[in-house]
């Protein structure tokens, strides 16, 4: 059989190995995915409320997010459009510190968006210190086309299921796929084992 | 929302798609055909992932839209050469015809039109954002008219950046094509060189029920959401895919 792409010889680094998921590339760049419209919800309109799956709510205004104890994740976050971006700099709330606002024993969590967007996640995946709700990149605030004036981060899955414009979580007890779930992708979207799309182990 | 599996391809998902030909749209964008045995087909709209292999074993992996509604086992591909990219110079300059790649999908469940979806059809495109568009006008030029009105708006920077010229100028009977130049306008023409305005959207479908994809780099994309929204059309019923 003849070679695959005769006089290809690729000039993407061969020693990031260790820092780049399967099928990724790095970008310096900050690409824009999204499925609409950007919508633009200001800070004064804007809430965050965390549903437990008994119905129970909590709910903070934007001062009251920010008055909450803040952390600054530097991590790299992976699209699965394939690009991925090392050492970005956020500041934000530990989902440990809103999630700890309503009793819950789900084993799952649906983040809802302003825009109706959705996206499911287990429960242990947005605990535990690697998950948070963010505010500001870089050190300035959060642009709307990258999700802001505030979206999710949880860098250990594809970057579709760090929601941008989010307004809450919900707790469930049964796992309900979210918008791009729905479309064709990953239920998981593990990038170290290339969870892209449904057909994926 | 239906599916959009992947077709299970030979190996890992992947399939062999040989380049039976290449042509020119614009200076720096190609048309590629690719046959594809066993290619289970897509939906208008989808994209794909091209996979690339150096002898050493290393591997890049880009996306790039489907230009043409399903027709067998050949897939066309719209694809722009990205300044200092690593995948599209290869496939727009190097790769010879008859050689091999591996692609994946069809892929995107989301950002896909076909015939049976009725109802007013508005398509607005910045630059080689008109590749996915142009697999949804050709999907209905391909079912024949229903009726619904149908626009594109294609959005480039001069004349030569124009793609799918020809086809464009020949727009049936039920379809409003504007060319609309953001830098440089063709001689003779009544609308100068500027970026897209409220006044390019006057006269097309602007119902509620009327199904907008939008596709475009970032800015485009952002500013011609705004205009479609500022003139009634709600949110939902907006689709975008962004790049760059």
């Amino acid at each position: 059989m003849a070679s695959l792409s005769p006089g290809f010889h690729g000039r993407g680094s061969r020693s990031l190995v260790e820092r780049l998921p399967p099928g990724q590339y790095p970008t310096e760049s900050f690409p824009v995915l999204s499925a609409g419209p950007t919508p633009h919800v200001p800070t004064d309109r804007w809430s965050f409320t965390v549903t437990g799956e008994n119905g129970g709510s909590r709910s903070w205004t934007w001062d009251e997010m920010r008055a909450l104890p803040q952390e600054q994740p530097v991590v790299d976050i992976h699209c699965v459009t394939r690009w991925s971006k090392f050492d970005t700099r956020w500041e934000g709330v530990s989902l440990d510190v809103l999630a700890a606002g309503v009793e819950t024993s789900a084993g799952f969590v649906v983040a809802e968006s302003f825009d109706g967007y959705t996206t499911n996640l287990p429960r242990a995946d947005v605990t535990g210190g690697r998950a948070w709700l963010v505010h500001s990149f870089d050190g300035y605030p959060l642009s709307p086309d990258h999700g802001g004036p505030a979206r999710l981060l949880i860098p250990h899955l594809y970057f579709w299921k760090s929601a941008k414009w989010v307004k809450g979580l919900r707790f469930t007890t049964e796992d309900e796929p979210g918008f791009w779930e729905r479309a064709g992708y990953h239920d998981y979207g593990d990038p170290w084992r290339e969870q892209r799309y449904w057909n994926d182990a | 929302m239906s599916a959009p599996t992947p077709g299970r391809g030979p190996s890992g998902g992947w399939w062999r798609a040989r380049l039976t030909s290449r042509e020119g749209q614009t200076t720096t964008g190609r048309t590629l055909r690719f046959d594809v045995p066993g290619w289970p087909g897509h939906r208008p709209g989808q994209h794909l992932d091209v996979r690339l292999t150096a002898d050493d074993g290393y591997q890049a992996v880009r996306s790039y839209s489907l230009a043409a509604p399903a027709a067998g086992e050949t897939v066309e591909l719209g694809v722009q050469t990205a300044p200092d990219g690593e995948v599209s110079p290869y496939l727009n300059e190097i790769l010879p015809l008859g050689a091999e790649v591996e692609v994946k999908g069809p892929l995107g469940g989301w950002f896909v039109w076909t015939p049976e979806d009725r109802g007013p059809l508005l398509l607005v495109a910045g630059g080689c954002g008109v590749v996915p568009l142009m697999a949804m006008l050709r999907a209905r030029r391909a079912a024949g008219a229903t009726g619904d009105p149908c626009a594109l708006l294609c959005s480039v920077r001069a004349p030569d950046e124009l793609w799918y010229a020809k086809e464009l100028a020949d727009p049936t009977g039920t379809e409003d094509v504007r060319l609309l130049y953001t830098r440089q306008a063709p001689p003779g023409g009544d609308r100068p060189a500027h970026r897209l305005a409220p006044d390019d959207l006057e006269g097309l479908p602007a119902s509620p029920e009327t199904r907008c994809y939008v596709c475009g780099p970032t800015g485009f994309v952002e500013h011609a959401t705004a205009l479609l929204q500022s003139r009634g059309h709600p949110p939902g019923s907006i689709r975008t895919e962004r790049f760059g």
